[in-house]
């Protein structure tokens, strides 16, 4: 049985996450990874429009418009929140202050080039702040579904839509299984509940090893 | 020193021209400076070039001056959720470079600093690095990026002193501080201004020294996404 958006959250949070982490999460599926942070370790979020130490979204009228995420929803903050401009907030990335990001993808190729801000002819939003996280952060790690909609594969042996960043990405956790990505390539480190090693290799066109020191 | 105005007419009206280059604080709908994107619509000054993180969203913040045209050009990290830019860029009625978020505002901080370049390992092996010089520091791959500097910066801020010192609230910062550096004019909306030796000096975000014209908006303050949390 295939991972629930919610376990590949609580996954993420359970193994990437450390006491004392500085942790960039991107818009959408990986945002969800602050529902998961472990009750016994303390780790501060930062989001690149200018803070430190997001808190929980606001309850029902006391949202505040000057207090945003990087996905332009409501938060609140904390008692250890800090605000700066956008330029500090890109010294922490581009300075490689924060430890961690997890980010959503279209594509990851099989030596860790990153596909997630464009499709051409068909999306036209841009990169924001993620070609700087990935370029500058070290260790990147990526939350998708293993496959597209339409079935095709996501991990590929080279990416076919622009590229985010190349090289950068240490990690996919998908609904089927979680592949690392080291210079030796793509491997394969635990399989989803009652997941086959014929599907992922059915499903993933990158080529992978398979790690025998794991739970397979 | 900065001169303190009435309204964003009386502020803008004798600069705002034809094919200027304009950089808008604001993050998404955060921060945006309304009365002055308001005052540029109502102006109908065009084959603007425009500087800002997003585009606002259709029929609200800098979305509103893509109704009549008024943008040839914009410098961006994000445009969605904005059908119209997407359509008239689309129809090329529109340019987009799109700048990696953190390259933009290193970009404004170095024009506003009077530094020409600088280089950074963001965007190297994408479309953001093509036609730019590359270079190699202890083994790793840089792309030299440009300094930005525009002929008006407009800002948003919580609170000013008569002397234009300003300090902006929580994320509403964002590039603000940075636009303020880099503009041949830099002019400032603001909810409230208070008399000199009211604001902390410690407290002060942004001196006196970045800001040429000062005057105190009306806001709306839209959301773009009200996302709350169930009360247990």
């Amino acid at each position: 049985m295939a991972w629930t958006t919610d376990e590949i959250c609580k996954i993420a949070a359970e193994k990437e996450l450390k006491d004392g982490f500085y942790v960039n999460l991107g818009i959408g599926i990986p945002t969800n990874v602050a529902n998961f942070i472990p009750s016994h370790i303390k780790v501060l979020l930062h989001s690149e429009n200018g803070m430190l130490g997001m808190g929980p979204f606001p309850f029902a009228g006391e949202e505040d418009p000057d207090l945003i995420n990087a996905g332009k929803q409501t938060i609140t903050a904390l008692p250890e929140s800090s605000y700066f401009d956008s330029a500090n907030s890109f010294v922490m990335i581009r300075g490689a202050h924060l430890d961690l990001t997890i980010l959503g993808a279209l594509q990851v190729s099989e030596r860790g080039d990153l596909a997630n801000w464009t499709i051409p002819r068909k999306m036209v939003k841009g990169m924001g702040g993620a070609m700087d996280l990935v370029a500058n952060l070290k260790r990147v790690v990526v939350l998708m579904d293993h496959v597209a909609k339409d079935g095709s594969p996501k991990l590929l042996k080279k990416c076919s839509f622009p590229l985010t960043g190349i090289a950068c990405v240490k990690r996919v956790i998908t609904d089927l299984a979680i592949m690392d990505i080291d210079n030796n390539g793509m491997h394969l480190v635990e399989l989803a509940p009652g997941v086959t090693l014929d599907e992922i290799q059915a499903k993933t066109e990158a080529s992978f090893s398979v790690y025998t020191n794991s739970s397979l | 020193m900065v001169k303190i105005f009435n309204n964003a007419h009386e502020a803008l009206s004798d600069i705002l021209c034809d094919g200027l280059t304009i950089m808008a604080g604001g993050f998404g709908l955060c921060g945006i400076p309304e009365n002055s994107i308001k005052e540029i619509y109502n102006s109908d000054k065009k084959d603007l070039t425009v500087i800002s993180n997003n585009c606002g969203i259709d029929g609200f913040g800098l979305g509103i001056l893509l109704e009549k045209r008024q943008i040839k050009k914009m410098l961006s990290s994000y445009v969605g959720e904005n059908k119209l830019f997407e359509q008239q860029y689309l129809n090329k009625e529109i340019e987009i470079e799109f700048n990696p978020q953190g390259t933009l505002a290193e970009r404004i901080r170095a024009g506003g600093a009077g530094i020409a370049g600088f280089y950074t390992k963001t965007g190297v092996g994408t479309i953001v690095a093509e036609g730019k010089e590359h270079k190699v520091f202890n083994g790793e791959t840089y792309i030299l990026e440009t300094g930005l500097l525009a002929d008006l910066a407009i800002i948003k801020a919580q609170k000013a002193d008569k002397a234009g010192n300003i300090i902006f609230n929580k994320t509403a910062r964002n590039f603000s501080p940075i636009m303020a550096t880099a503009a041949k004019v830099t002019v400032v909306e603001v909810e409230e201004i208070v008399e000199i030796g009211e604001l902390d000096p410690d407290h002060i975000h942004t001196p006196g020294i970045f800001v040429h014209r000062l005057f105190k908006g009306n806001f709306e303050k839209r959301i773009e996404r009200v996302t709350n949390r169930e009360k247990k």
